[in-house]
């Protein structure tokens, strides 16, 4: 059957050339899409919890609840005791000690007083010995000018700031912020280079040392403000979810506890999360509904001129049934070629879109989402699947409303357009 | 005939207190005469409780009027040596761990002193009250068993640091028993109740205050003077940037 009715496709190509064209382009268009998508979504997710959240994020109680403030009178202590029973019971982990906070950078005149200050974010990350931190936070693609510290007493301070307080690489600035205690604390660093995000929240005041000098400047022996938990691939929410669990606060209320939070439950990015899961899934019904509506057009041109040959069919004894199912068997047909050359043509621009990318980094410089800077598709199992589903359901829709003619017309009346 | 004797019976009834409240702008006068000094020079200690537990810094201060002011912190150990100058209004710090000196302006001003519950505007500002703010009499309340004035203060320019305070005066002292400073939203931001109120060269002066920030958490910043002299001839020379290195 499936034999006769793809004979019967492959010679009358009028009723089947369009209709897998315009499967093929609306498949490949679902493809790519997907891959785009989740390229971006995947990138934006990875991009903010390399630079900001970890894919899970250990912070005491108080900390947890006042972040926005980065308020490191609740800073995680005894890190380094911790970092190791982490290291060894979660050991599929990546762990990262991170130190944030504000204040104000001076840069001093001849005789020491204030020449220039400017407003900074900063993070004290392990910059000197280690380069797991600058590869996984890109830094080095992001160094604009300079180097990366080698030795104590040494920043990198954004581009833009670099440029606004009239700084030349190797002066002194002096950090004022407050200490782990609460009060004013004041630290001379040396500006080793200066970084260059394409994030504007980043651009305006972002300053990045190691973490060490960080917690001399702000009298945080063996602290740290936040402790980032990367899993080997992807975020994994499961997982994530799972490690929130064992790390469950006792419900004592103590300021002090450790808690543990999925990026999915850091703020600003529930939705991007959510969003991601349940792309794949808009984009289907978006293509479903608008292929549907072409393809069921598409359809009953075909239907209508094929009400003749259903007449005649009729007429010599095959039942409406059969003919309204050898229509829909026709379609799956169809659905499945233009499925299939559909998602070979999208794999391949996304491919394309994969390795080669699309550098946007112009176009978002003043955006204050973390972006990256080149957008690049995705390729995942999903995407050599999620083609077939509009491909085969819209053609199928399509067939199924437009051979809807066929039951309600009389046979005598399919008959005579015959003539 | 009975609604307008029920509105004049209203109306009489709302002028009754008013008229038997003295004149807020005679009250921060007083309060003015007795608490500013030409000069002043005092030893404080601050005990500031806070999440990490809580921690005492002293301090001596130099102050002329209220244009000029310098601080050096005593202890503990990592603030000694830290001193800050005011003059007019500007602010600026010297730290002895980056021998910087420091301009502190814009909104570094509303932050927390040594993670006290005094911001660097509270502790700069020393402009008579009658300078800043208009006042009416609310009400007569007793506290801690002083009979006290309740004085509602409204800024009368919008750059002043609170737009409303609520003060409860000694009647007798002149002196301020509690204060509640609100923003301009009718946000209630800080708390200070005065206490220990001594006779110091003729004036009422309370020599302990409790501040309390009211956006943050922890039990306030109990600021004791264990020194004060006021009228006193200050070392020459000690409001310029030279003094603080």
């Amino acid at each position: 059957m499936i034999r006769f009715l793809f004979k019967g496709l492959l010679r009358d190509k009028s009723r089947s050339l369009l209709p897998v064209i315009v499967v093929a382009v609306g498949v490949m268009m679902t493809v790519f899409l997907h891959a785009y998508l989740e390229g971006i979504l995947n990138d934006s997710i990875e991009e903010s919890a390399r630079l900001s959240s970890g894919h899970v994020k250990i912070t005491t109680l108080g900390y947890h609840e006042n972040s926005s403030q980065r308020p490191n009178e609740y800073a995680v202590t005894a890190v380094d005791r911790l970092l190791e029973a982490l290291k060894h019971d979660f050991p599929d982990l990546q762990w990262s000690e991170r130190i944030l906070f504000g204040g104000l950078l001076d840069a001093p005149d001849g005789e020491g007083y204030t020449r220039s200050q400017g407003n900074v974010a900063g993070a004290g990350i392990r910059l000197i010995g280690s380069d797991e931190e600058i590869e996984r936070m890109d830094l080095r693609a992001r160094l604009f000018a300079g180097r990366f510290p080698e030795h104590r007493g040494e920043v990198l301070i954004s581009n833009e700031l670099f440029k606004k307080m009239k700084l030349r690489l190797g002066d002194e600035v002096t950090l004022i912020s407050s200490s782990m205690y609460g009060d004013m604390a004041m630290y001379n660093f040396t500006v080793c280079g200066t970084l260059h995000f394409g994030i504007a929240a980043l651009d305006k005041g972002m300053v990045y040392a190691d973490i060490e000098d960080v917690r001399n400047a702000l009298y945080m022996d063996d602290a740290a403000g936040e402790i980032l938990g990367f899993f080997p691939g992807n975020y994994d929410e499961k997982r994530a979810l799972q490690l929130q669990e064992a790390f469950a606060p006792d419900g004592s209320g103590d300021e002090f506890s450790l808690v543990l939070t999925p990026m999915s439950k850091a703020s600003g990015m529930d939705f991007l999360i959510l969003y991601s899961r349940y792309a794949g899934f808009i984009i289907i019904f978006i293509f479903v509904f608008a292929m549907s509506i072409v393809l069921w057009n598409a359809g009953l041109l075909g239907g209508l001129r094929r009400y003749g040959e259903f007449g005649l069919r009729l007429a010599i004894g095959e039942s409406k049934r059969e003919a309204y199912g050898s229509l829909v068997g026709e379609a799956v047909l169809i659905g499945l070629v233009g499925s299939v050359a559909g998602t070979a043509i999208g794999l391949v621009f996304a491919y394309l879109m994969q390795e080669f990318g699309l550098n946007a980094g112009d176009m978002i410089k003043d955006s204050t989402l973390m972006l990256p800077t080149v957008f690049r598709a995705q390729i995942t199992p999903m995407t050599y699947v999620i083609g077939f589903i509009p491909g085969v359901l819209s053609t199928v829709i399509g067939a199924m409303l437009a051979g809807i003619g066929i039951y309600k017309r009389q046979t005598a009346q399919l008959f005579k357009e015959l003539t | 005939m009975i609604q307008k004797f029920v509105i004049l019976m209203l109306a009489t009834t709302s002028l009754l207190p008013a008229q038997n409240f003295p004149a807020g702008k005679s009250i921060l006068e007083k309060v003015d005469q007795n608490m500013s000094a030409r000069t002043r020079i005092s030893v404080s200690r601050m005990e500031i409780t806070m999440a990490r537990g809580s921690r005492t810094i002293e301090a001596k201060s130099w102050s002329e009027g209220d244009k000029n002011a310098f601080t050096e912190y005593l202890a503990p150990a990592r603030e000694k040596g830290t001193k800050m100058l005011k003059t007019d209004r500007q602010l600026w710090i010297y730290s002895p761990a980056t021998d910087r000196v420091i301009q502190i302006s814009g909104h570094m001003l509303r932050q927390s002193v040594m993670g006290s519950d005094l911001s660097y505007e509270d502790m700069m500002n020393d402009t008579p009250l009658l300078e800043q703010y208009s006042a009416i009499v609310d009400a007569a309340e007793t506290i801690g068993g002083r009979s006290c004035w309740v004085v509602t203060l409204t800024a009368l320019a919008p750059d002043v640091s609170y737009h409303q305070q609520k003060m409860w005066i000694d009647q007798e002292r002149n002196v301020p028993l509690k204060i509640e400073m609100y923003a301009r939203g009718g946000k209630l931001l800080k708390k200070i109740e005065l206490s220990d109120v001594k006779r110091v060269q003729g004036r009422w002066f309370p020599m302990s205050m409790l501040y309390k920030d009211m956006l943050k958490k922890g039990e306030g910043t109990r600021m004791t003077f264990l020194d004060l002299q006021l009228d006193t001839a200050l070392p020459a020379g000690i409001f310029t940037k030279a003094s603080l290195k």
